[in-house]
């Protein structure tokens, strides 16, 4: 078995500015809209769009998810990928020029902090959508909801088998900590079934 | 011959890939091919002795994740022994004629650094410490750093080699197609650090083929005196019927590699996807090239985590506002151990245009040496300009210069041997460039001569360390005038033959010329673009000076160094002396606003917040202006926000808006003035969290209302925040927590803080948290958001 492990590094998508509004708590009255501008224009340079994944064969018997070089038991996960022979695993993230300035402006302006966080968010879920969007032009199979560990009974501790597969702090510089957080932050990781015809 | 030996004369020619190999002969995704030097031996021999026969002169041990965070001490020790005995066994079993070494591999730990990952930087400096020690102790001819994508570890790294053995060391970083290192760092970033910590060979691979590193090969020539290495992939992988292939043949390679080394690479091998076939291709195509020749660029450098900053294009701004001297309110800070403070002060100065900023932060009654190391770790996390370490504590100055991310500026050493003594050893270790003071046991000499021959002595204490020329910057010392009129005449002067005669670069505190002197920006101006003519490199100046930066942009214009005149007319209407800038008003007949100031804070208008209360603290008491105008407004954007007429970024903006109306207030009292009277309020992100914002808008607010915060930061284990709550006897402290995961280390906390200081609520928020999780883990109060956790804090008091 030799399954193929490919990193990938899409354009930017486009801005969804409602979306930012929505994850900050925010609405578009002028200030809003200005700080929501000046954050933009900071961070749009500092992000980059990658994702690193591979195509793996799924079995799935009972609770137990089997993708032949790891297992899983979840509940969730099996109804998620049943009817699926093949499932796709994959890694995002957006870099870690967006966490630097986080931090940075949660020292100084946490207003700022707030809409780049935001602005992080819908970042990294428009590349999570770019990269299904582009496995669907590919495949031509539907493909099922991203399923991330941590969802209902996935246990987040999956992610530590995501990571070895994948080699994703070689890939694409996503890390992951001691208590199961990623740095950079606004990265995902997920599975998504491809169903059979 | 050793390998030292050999790289000066000789073109190295280093292995391919192993893990490629190791998957065609069966290893499974996920598996760890390290386990496999005690599990297949005779694989991973018979890999090496393919390389040897193809021509390389350098096998890298099957040791790239050899670490103990993956492997018990046991295991660690096995799987080194083993992977260097089954290198070594390959120079046995080859036959090939050429020099062969076997290389100690370290690669990344997969973790990232703090303050952005979780693994503190000494600990990762243990992590390697361990791997390097086996590699010495079971016999190995040198180490090889390599696929680092992040400048810090690789610092961690390169220490670690050179504090525990005396093996050559070279070192590859892994560029992305950006040209820069996944954390951010250029090449030109890389080779300054990596030469100054005094590796053998520095250099780039995995990630991309030879033509996609092309660039990054030709970047590290320009700045490199150290040998090049390039270990490019095999172009790119893709799929082809289930099976990984790379996108460019062993000839291909080869081609590409050749055009290389005849640039003036000298170390060179492949990555990812290379075999025995694309080295073998790669010693025949490149048989008979001599070496390119080895020259010293002595450029002057230092770098951030991003960017090299080099002397002697155009003049250096090195903002000295992080500074105590003289600033009370900085001082204060200080003693507060305010650190958003110092970083503002950062922010604010790169904003400015400065390139460097110094570090200072002595004061007779702090910790100089955690004070320090925390204001540039601090620094080095935000803000990405290199930073001047600025201390006479050479303790200080040594933990300093260690966590420094970066080639760091050293201020300073001086002509006195003891002051040699102290710092040399500090720079030859950690790399840098020192700000040489023309002084020594006698004091400032006058003339120039005196000045000039205290600067040969040091550079000759200098060499007997190893540190070039190109690492010591002349400081001649600038003298106030107004003690001395032919002080700033005798600096300049020497400040000149320093710059001829000696061909070393300059750097003068030009503000110290005016000292006692009225209206000093005029002096200190007219004295910077004097010594600029005279050749001084940089400045240690103060960025805020619109007089100073008059100067420092007409100079770059007049002198032909701002092409098309572009920065001076950006900056151009910054010179005139700025006019009171109209303060927003509350449209006029609008009754909802009480005052200017009001309007200011509730519209989230920074700036004019602090304009207006700049004007009005002139005519009207502090606690007026608190009492009858921020707080009002205030209270009126929070009651909106708990009504839900006012949203969060309005509210954040509001907040900020009225802290910047407190920070003037602040700087216009006393030391220490009312933060005695103000409640006590603990603070901190749970151990194992390091998400901040939610704790952080928290703080702002509670600042706002009067609470002096105490914010112990992210990632702050349960004792920690027990014993300052202890220590302050603080009647409430808040705890956020994001994930699901570090919800029981805030349980542990409030057990602990339960049983340690039972007279303390607390208060917990953050995105995971609901009002049955609170009361699981047995929190006093669950806050839905920030005004709810204010409302709470105000009542405890109350009682």
């Amino acid at each position: 078995m030799n399954e193929t492990i490919l990193t990938k590094t899409y354009s930017a998508p486009p801005i969804d500015e409602k979306e930012i509004l929505r994850y900050a708590g925010g609405i578009a009255d002028d200030n809003t809209i200005k700080l929501l501008n000046e954050c933009i224009n900071e961070a749009i340079n500092c992000i980059t769009y990658k994702v690193c994944y591979c195509e793996l064969p799924v079995k799935t018997d009972g609770d137990l998810c089997d993708f032949g070089v790891f297992d899983v038991q979840s509940k969730n996960l099996t109804t998620n990928l049943s009817g699926c022979n093949n499932v796709i695993i994959f890694g995002a993230t957006i870099g870690i020029g967006i966490d630097r300035l986080i931090t940075k402006y949660s020292h100084i302006s946490p207003a700022k902090a707030l809409m780049l966080q935001a602005f992080g968010a819908e970042r990294i879920e428009a590349l999570c959508d770019a990269f299904c969007n582009d496995i669907q032009n590919t495949h031509k199979t539907p493909l099922k909801p991203r399923f991330s560990a941590g969802y209902g009974d996935l246990p987040l501790d999956t992610q530590k088998q995501i990571f070895l597969l994948l080699n994703l702090p070689k890939n694409i510089g996503l890390t992951l900590n001691d208590s199961l957080l990623m740095s950079p932050t606004k990265s995902v990781t997920a599975f998504i079934g491809m169903q059979e015809v | 011959m050793n390998f030292k030996e050999y790289l000066q004369n000789n073109i190295v020619y280093l292995d391919g890939g192993m893990g490629t190999l190791l998957q065609a002969n069966g290893l499974q995704p996920g598996e760890l091919p390290e386990l496999w030097n005690l599990t297949h031996p005779e694989i991973i021999t018979k890999i090496h002795t393919d390389y040897f026969n193809a021509g390389s002169n350098v096998v890298c041990t099957n040791t790239f994740g050899a670490n103990s965070l993956k492997f018990d001490e046991t295991q660690l020790d096995q799987i080194v022994k083993a992977a260097i005995t089954n290198a070594k066994n390959a120079i046995i079993n080859s036959k090939a004629p050429q020099n062969k070494f076997v290389a100690l591999d370290i690669g990344p730990t997969g973790k990232l650094l703090k303050p952005l990952g979780d693994l503190d930087f000494e600990d990762a400096v243990s992590v390697f410490t361990k791997t390097v020690k086996l590699g010495a102790k079971y016999g190995v001819d040198l180490v090889i750093i390599e696929t680092m994508n992040d400048s810090y570890e690789t610092k961690a790294a390169l220490l670690a080699v050179k504090e525990n053995c005396d093996l050559p060391v070279i070192v590859s970083n892994a560029y992305g197609q950006d040209g820069k290192l996944m954390t951010g760092a250029t090449p030109a970033a890389m080779v300054a650090i990596i030469e100054g910590m005094g590796a053998d060979a520095l250099g780039a691979n995995c990630s991309l083929g030879p033509r996609q590193l092309r660039i990054v090969a030709e970047e590290l020539l320009k700045n490199a005196s150290i040998p090049v290495i390039l270990k490019p992939n095999a172009g790119l992988p893709k799929s082809v019927d289930g099976k990984t292939v790379f996108d460019i043949t062993p000839q291909e390679f080869a081609d590409e590699l050749t055009d290389i080394v005849k640039m003036g690479v000298r170390v060179c091998g492949g990555c990812c996807g290379t075999t025995p076939e694309y080295i073998k291709a790669l010693t025949d195509k490149t048989a008979g090239i001599q070496p390119a020749p080895l020259t010293p660029k002595s450029i002057t450098v230092v770098s951030s985590y991003s960017h090299a900053v080099k002397f002697g294009e155009s003049p250096i701004l090195i903002g000295e506002r992080i500074n105590p001297t003289g600033k009370k309110r900085f001082k204060q800070a200080l003693l507060e151990n305010d650190i958003d403070y110092i970083l503002a002060e950062g922010v604010n100065q790169q904003e400015k245009g400065v390139h460097i900023l110094d570090v200072n932060v002595g004061l007779p009654d702090i910790d100089e040496v955690a004070m320090l190391n925390s204001a540039v770790c601090e620094l080095q996390a935000i803000i990405d300009l290199p930073l001047q370490i600025d201390t006479a504590d050479i303790c200080a100055m040594e933990a300093a210069l260690r966590r420094y991310n970066g080639k760091a500026m050293i201020n300073s050493v001086n002509g006195k041997a003891e002051s040699m003594a102290a710092i040399f050893p500090l720079v030859k270790k950690y790399g840098g460039v020192v700000v040489a003071l023309t002084l020594d046991e006698n004091g400032i000499p006058s003339t120039t001569e005196k000045r000039v021959e205290i600067a040969k002595k040091i550079l000759a204490a200098a060499a007997k360390y190893g540190i070039d020329k190109k690492d010591i910057i002349f400081d001649t010392l600038a003298m106030t005038i107004s003690a001395d009129t032919s002080a700033a005449n005798a600096t300049l002067d020497a400040l000149h033959t320093i710059k001829t005669e000696l061909g070393c670069h300059t750097s003068l505190g030009v503000s110290n010329v005016s000292f006692g002197l009225p209206n000093r920006d005029a002096v200190n101006s007219t004295f910077f673009a004097m010594a600029l003519q005279n050749g001084l490199s940089a400045a240690i100046m103060n960025p805020y000076s619109a007089d100073m930066m008059k100067t420092y942009y007409t100079y770059n214009a007049l002198k032909g160094l701002d092409p098309n005149c572009a920065d001076y007319i950006a900056h151009a209407d910054e010179f005139t002396a700025s006019a009171p800038t109209q303060a927003a008003t509350a449209p006029s007949g609008d009754t909802q606003y009480a005052s200017e100031l009001q309007y200011a804070i509730i519209k989230g208008f920074k700036d004019k917040a602090s304009e207006i209360t700049k004007e009005l603290i002139k005519v009207t008491e502090p606690l007026s202006i608190v009492n009858l105008e921020i707080i009002p407004a205030l209270n009126n954007v929070g009651v909106g926000f708990e009504n839900k007429t006012v949203y969060l970024p309005q509210l954040l903006m509001s907040a900020e808006a009225a802290k910047s109306a407190f920070e003037v207030i602040k700087s216009t009292m006393t030391l220490g003035d009312t933060k005695s009277q103000k409640p006590t309020f603990v603070i901190a992100t749970v151990h194992g969290d390091i998400h901040d914002i939610g704790k952080n808008i928290v703080k702002l607010l509670l600042e706002n209302y009067g609470f002096n915060v105490v914010d112990l930061g992210k990632d702050v284990p349960a004792e920690a925040i027990v014993e300052k709550v202890i220590e302050l006897n603080a009647k409430i402290v808040g705890l956020s927590a994001l994930m699901t995961t570090t919800v029981p280390a805030m349980q542990k906390t409030i057990e602990l803080i339960k049983q340690k200081a039972p007279w303390c609520k607390t208060i917990v928020g953050g995105a995971v948290l609901t009002q049955e999780y609170a009361d699981k883990i047995g929190a006093d109060k669950y806050a839905r958001d920030a005004m709810e956790a204010v409302r709470y804090a105000e009542e405890v008091f109350k009682k």
